[in-house]
């Protein structure tokens, strides 16, 4: 019988734990995408509208089991509207298990904040960002990713 | 041997037009090129074909994006206000109806009647119009102003219709109409290039 407790404990947790997708301002984006750290981010920026984006989105989950014992680290950032965040992104975020860390970016006009994140972005999605700052590396990619491209590109960017 | 130099020249720059034009597209100041593409009425229809405009607002954009969508009436609102001014809109849909069949040409044809589209609306079919302009995203505006009384247009803007997608009430910085003004006035646009979140033009998969 007390199982029952902590059944319900896991049973509420655990949606609560996956639907955390924090509201970030490009201040604080800047701050993660410029870590000094030996951690190789890639940082996919997707739109729950933007079906080539959805379609991709199970490749970057499947970075994390891949590379589970190295020092790689998934980091999907939203471009949804912030007022879609509750409506449209936590359901999305819960209902497909995303195991990546989920943000949104909150910035309303992309021409004031699109260059400092990369020059080379035109402001299609999805858009890709692979980063090591310890070893000053960083590419970027305007596309949309296959699993054995972003495989390949991981790859080529961990070598 | 002489002869052989300018071939070479030649190929070279064939080489390097092919790697670099198709992916880099225009910059503010480049020359255009004029497009003969499918209307929803089935007619072609060129930059070429209005001798009275003073250049054109050429918006690549689709039935299926919402950004898109959300942008409709801003574009129709653009026609409205600039056409008049010798700057009328051109809208062109560059997506691939496989990959998209919301964007298919029946469905360009229903989607300009029912909202009574007061431009044309047309098919890029081999996406070349989009390649060339280096449009990426939908909507992407580019800002077109004809030189002299000829056929040759210049690109005076590029990008973004405004700051807020989301919301046409909360704009704040009407990027096209500050860049419009200043045009009209035959001024270059202080900003002549803006940057916005778009879907990504569906490419035919080569």
């Amino acid at each position: 019988m007390k199982l029952f407790p902590l059944a319900a404990a896991l049973l509420f947790a655990l949606p609560s734990q996956a639907q955390q997708v924090a509201l970030i301002k490009l201040p604080e984006l800047q701050k993660r995408l410029s870590r000094k750290t030996d951690t190789t981010y890639v940082i996919n920026f997707w739109a729950t509208w933007c079906a080539p984006c959805v379609k991709e989105l199970p490749y970057f989950e499947q970075v994390n089991t891949t590379y589970a014992k190295q020092k790689v680290k998934v980091l999907l950032i939203s471009m949804d509207y912030a007022s879609q965040l509750d409506k449209k992104v936590k359901p999305f975020v819960l209902k497909r298990g995303l195991k990546s860390e989920v943000v949104l970016l909150n910035e309303a006009d992309p021409n004031t904040w699109m260059d400092k994140v990369d020059g080379k972005w035109s402001g299609a999605l999805p858009f890709t960002l692979m980063i090591n700052n310890s070893k000053q590396k960083r590419v970027a990619y305007e596309k949309e990713f296959t699993q054995p491209e972003l495989t390949a590109a991981l790859q080529k960017f961990l070598q | 041997m002489k002869k052989l130099v300018p071939f070479l020249a030649a190929c070279l720059l064939l080489v390097l037009s092919s790697y670099v034009r198709p992916m880099a597209g225009y910059q503010v100041g480049d020359k255009a090129a004029d497009f003969k593409l499918k209307n929803v009425d089935g007619k072609l229809v060129s930059l070429a074909d209005n001798k009275t405009a003073k250049g054109y607002i050429v918006v690549f954009t689709c039935n299926t994006c919402p950004y898109a969508q959300a942008y409709e009436s801003r574009i129709i609102a653009l026609h409205q206000k600039y056409a008049s001014q010798g700057y009328p809109v051109v809208a062109i849909n560059p997506n691939d109806p496989a990959l998209a069949p919301g964007d298919s040409f029946a469905a360009m044809q229903a989607q300009a009647k029912s909202k009574k589209y007061p431009f044309p609306y047309l098919l890029d079919e081999t996406q070349q119009v989009a390649q060339s302009y280096g449009a990426t995203r939908t909507p992407h505006l580019y800002v077109l102003t004809r030189q002299g009384t000829g056929n040759e247009f210049k690109v005076s803007y590029i990008g973004a219709i405004d700051d807020n997608s989301e919301d046409a009430t909360r704009v704040k910085t009407k990027y096209v109409e500050n860049a419009m003004t200043e045009i009209l006035a035959g001024k270059p646009a202080t900003t002549g290039s803006t940057k916005a979140i778009g879907c990504s033009i569906k490419w035919r998969k080569a």
